[in-house]
């Protein structure tokens, strides 16, 4: 083939000449080095085409270090943006079309497998007459190397053509970028100079303007020079009802607000610090602290005293900062002191992949803890309910007296989303502290035989004083010298995880009931197994996915649900072993997390598939993984 | 005093409080222990300041010393290893109300808790802190602690602890923000009470060093200067521990030390030939960091409510 013919072959490559061609969706990326604006410029585009009822899903790519160095492909930078007339669920597979501001950083994408043949690539090409040899040189090199690997490349003078407007190019060209994109995704030119004159409010007039100009050349220019022009029509034209888009992390933080807790205890850790600079910022809306704490320990040991004291408190981690908290959460479950911690889950083992994805940390949230120590475990599937599951994990910890995790990802929180705004009501806020005359008689933990729950004294509460132990302890918080109390401790506490089971519903099936696989899923990779299941069925496979949200204790009738098809398997974002792979055999293969718990607690034979490759699972991956896994047993 | 606070504004209270509000569990610390002596202060300053058992919060770790909230009658907090300073500070985070104190050993607070020590000193939240110093492991079984003496035979140095001993009062006079620092002998009931009292009033991480005797495991690593007082240097000031004659009398060594003397603290902390007793620093004007996390209490739901939609808004599209 081609490659005009492979470009023609692709849906990007349209040449029209005044008519903008009606696509579904696009996926477009704008890569730069760091510090370049790229992601101002997707996150503009996105809400702009939020505004116009367009399905977005935006995603930002971040480079490991702060200033990584210039045209390094490590230092790619920027932003993609799935671009859609319906929903969007997930950052789908290859890109459509790539602005990129050098070369060097197009082959970390290309090695993150981002592109394929026929990827329009907008490229810059002022590196063609830098005034370095060896520059001039690796820009040739690349160029031709793209076009071999079948990408459709367009050297444009972003540079020259921002140097019109403004002085330094570097801290412009992005708008540039964002007006060509405007024109060719047939976007509304004002909501977008609005967005941008928003964005400089607190600049001024003299920073807008020339924003604003930027902003007009690159449409223009992309107008004059360029065949790319599409319509992508929304669903329903504009915001249908009150919407607001943000990442999973400041999802989080406003649940926090919304929650009406008193306190977050933090330290620093990618990817969940975010959550901690938004509250940083806005806490004092409902009264509310952030404290920095001088270590993870320390951090969950503080949101733990609070609790105790009766004020409610979270606390926001990653992976390492959890192994840190294991002994203070410990202590939280033996004690039953409710608390709300959030592990916005990177890749592992160890310090791992910083600022990547993966939903390593489900079995060390369930089992990391010394002994037997049982707590609630939730795990949002899009960033609308990383807002509201801390709303219902702060009424659950309360409620049941213990600690709930909330399991969200890197995917999560850097992805950007439009959902339905969220009305806050006051009964989500936790309630003012009690500090009435307790009863002497009934002892700090008075279990209920059947539910395991118990009152909780709050000091200041006349007649509740108790001391709180992790050691063993009696009803009345005595350290048990005898040897059945810890029995009744451990049976209690464990009570409440069947009590909280007996409250959860059936969870839905998407797709028919009964079929020849079920895809079991949890967390961040919803969206896009979502997306591949419906592509399978469209396809004639009867595949089908259920998606978990509580981990622990799970949801209701789940092996009835299960043994309505031929095979269950989970798709995850965790380590397991293929099965063909050297050595492994029935006695070897180590399972998925979420398979690894389903076969024990249900004992049903379920596969599993699953990469630890730091990167968000795309439909076309997931859809090929499954049906190698239909193929096979069929 | 009974009714009378502090800055002696009347203080309308229906109810009187004696020792036995205080008193919790019966103390299972080994007979001739110093703990038991530091537990009877405690009560006593409790009852002096007639502070409601309810809205006291002992927290502690791990360790004989940490045994302490047990034996009190009021809210308690048995907490973990080393954990007792964040874990304190965490209660009084958000409730200026309670009186907190925190009850930690030398092994508690300068090995496991190090960093949570340093910090605290620095956040200087509003705590009474008692560190119980018997230079060694008790209730893991005669191990070395940081601050055993060189030399000392324990159970993980049979030849004798081969460092010599951290100094916890440089360490914590070193810290930047440090705000109050005693050190006392657990054998001298009067200054134990009257330097735990002054500790209590101080608003601010009030850090008393309370050197303790462990006869079952180190008996002798203090026995010497119980036998001769003047190996320990008394500080005397008009600002500091009131003593009196009695106390005088026995500790023929003794200087007038000004607790707002920072360097004159950290040169008698320094002098490892005498074991001062009394308040080597004192600056009551410090930063407090509850003055920080106190920020919004009480906000009405109403007011919440109109923040979160506020927060909300400006991600409206």
């Amino acid at each position: 083939m081609t490659k005009q013919a492979t470009a023609q072959k692709s849906n990007v490559a349209e040449i029209s000449a005044g008519k903008p061609k009606r696509i579904d969706e696009h996926i477009i990326e704008v890569v730069s080095d760091s510090g370049e604006g790229a992601q101002k410029c997707g996150q503009t585009f996105g809400i702009v085409s939020g505004k116009m009822g367009n399905g977005v899903w935006t995603v930002e790519i971040i480079p490991a270090e702060i200033q990584p160095p210039a045209r390094s492909k490590e230092g790619a930078s920027g932003v993609r943006i799935r671009l859609g007339h319906k929903y969007i669920t997930n950052m789908g597979d290859d890109a459509d079309l790539v602005v990129a501001f050098n070369e060097q950083v197009l082959y970390n994408r290309i090695e993150n497998g981002a592109f394929r043949e026929g990827t329009v690539v907008l490229l810059e090409n002022k590196w063609a007459d830098d005034p370095q040899p060896q520059i001039r040189e690796d820009y040739a090199k690349a160029v031709a190397d793209f076009k071999e690997r079948g990408l459709v490349i367009h050297e444009l003078p972003l540079e020259k053509e921002c140097l019109k407007i403004v002085k330094n190019a570097r801290k412009g060209k992005n708008m540039f970028v964002l007006g060509m994109l405007c024109r060719i995704y047939s976007r509304d030119a004002q909501r977008a100079l609005d967005e941008i004159a928003k964005t400089f409010a607190r600049k001024g007039e003299k920073v807008i303007k020339p924003n604003h100009e930027l902003f007009k050349a690159g449409y223009q220019y992309a107008a004059d020079n360029l065949d790319y022009h599409y319509e992508v029509p929304p669903e329903q034209e504009g915001v249908q009802k009150p919407t607001v888009v943000t990442n999973g992390n400041t999802a989080i933080g406003l649940g926090v607000l919304a929650s009406g807790m008193d306190l977050l205890a933090m330290y620093p850790i990618t990817p969940a610090t975010s959550v901690s600079h938004y509250l940083a910022d806005t806490f004092h809306l409902t009264g509310g602290y952030m404290h920095q704490a001088e270590d993870e320990i320390a951090a969950a040991a503080y949101a733990v005293g609070s609790s105790f004291s009766g004020k409610t408190a979270v606390t926001v981690t990653s992976g390492p900062g959890m192994a840190l908290k294991t002994e203070v959460l410990g202590l939280a479950v033996m004690c039953e002191i409710p608390l709300v911690v959030v592990n916005v889950q990177r890749g592992g083992p160890s310090t791992g992949l910083p600022t990547k994805v993966e939903q390593g940390d489900l079995l060390s949230a369930l089992y990391s803890m010394t002994g037997d120590a049982p707590k609630i475990i939730m795990a949002p599937a899009t960033i609308s309910e990383c807002f509201h599951f801390v709303v219902t994990a702060r009424k659950l910890a309360e409620a049941f007296r213990t600690p709930v995790i909330i399991l969200t990802d890197a995917n999560l929180a850097t992805g950007v989303q439009p959902y339905d705004r969220p009305e806050p009501q006051a009964e989500w806020l936790a309630a003012p502290i009690d500090q009435s005359e307790w009863d002497k008689n009934v002892p700090a933990y008075d279990w209920d035989e059947e539910t395991g729950l118990s009152p909780r004294p709050i000091p200041g509460q006349p007649g509740g004083e108790y001391v709180l132990t992790g050691l063993a302890h009696t009803k009345r918080s005595k350290v048990a010298y005898d040897s059945m109390s810890n029995q009744t401790g451990c049976n209690m506490r464990s009570r409440k995880m069947a009590a909280v089971a007996a409250t959860l519903q059936r969870p839905e099936i998407y797709g028919d009931k009964e079929g020849d696989m079920l895809v079991v899923t949890w967390g961040s990779t919803m969206g896009a197994v979502q997306e591949a299941v419906d592509r399978m069925r469209a396809d004639g496979h009867k595949v089908s996915n259920v998606h978990l949200r509580f981990l622990h204790p799970f949801e209701k009738d789940l092996k009835e649900i299960f043994s309505k098809f031929k095979h269950v398997m989970t798709v995850e974002l965790n380590y397991s072993d293929e099965p063909d792979m050297p050595l492994i055999n029935d006695a070897t293969r180590r399972y998925a997390q979420l398979a690894n718990i389903l076969r024990a607690q249900l004992v049903m034979d379920i596969d599993c598939w699953s990469i630890v490759q730091g990167a968000p699972l795309q439909p076309g991956v997931i859809c090929k993984a499954v049906l190698g896994r239909l193929e096979k047993l069929n | 005093m009974f009714g009378l606070k502090a800055d002696w504004s009347l203080d309308v209270q229906d109810r009187y409080f004696t020792i036995e509000d205080y008193e919790g569990a019966k103390p299972r610390w080994c007979t001739g222990c110093g703990d038991h002596g530091v537990l009877t202060a405690v009560h006593k300053v409790c009852r002096e300041a007639q502070l409601p058992p309810e809205k006291i919060v002992s927290v502690s770790g791990i360790g004989c010393s940490s045994r302490l909230p047990h034996y009190m009658s009021t809210y308690g907090f048995h907490g973990l290893h080393g954990r007792a300073l964040p874990f304190a500070s965490g209660v009084k985070a958000r409730r200026p109300d309670l009186d907190v104190w925190v009850s930690t050993g030398d092994g508690d607070c300068f090995s496991i808790g190090g960093c949570h020590w340093v910090h605290a000193l620095r956040y200087n939240m509003n705590l009474t802190v008692l560190v119980f110093d018997n230079a060694v492991y008790g209730l893991t079984k005669k191990q070395s602690s940081p601050t055993s003496p060189q030399g000392l035979k324990t159970n993980t140095h049979p030849t004798g602890a081969f460092l010599p001993p951290l100094n916890p009062l440089t360490v914590t006079l070193g810290v930047s923000n440090v705000s109050f620092v005693a050190q006392v002998v657990d054998w001298n009931p009067l200054l134990v009470y009257e330097t735990i009292k002054k500790a209590h009033a101080h608003r601010g991480t009030s850090f008393v060093r309370i050197i303790q005797r462990c006869p079952v495991f180190v008996e002798d690593v203090h026995k010497e200067m119980q036998n001769d007082p003047s190996q320990i240097l008394l500080l005397k000031h008009e600002n500091g521990i009131p003593t009196n004659e009695a106390v005088e009398r026995i500790y023929p060594n003794q200087v007038v030390h000004d607790p707002s003397d920072w360097n004159g603290a950290m040169a008698i902390a320094r002098d490892t030939g005498k074991v001062p007793c009394g308040l080597l620093y004192h600056n009551p004007d410090a930063p407090v960091y509850d003055d920080w996390s106190n920020v919004g209490l009480g906000m009405s739901d109403e007011d919440k409510l109109v923040g979160i939609n506020k927060a909300l808004d400006s991600f409206s599209i």
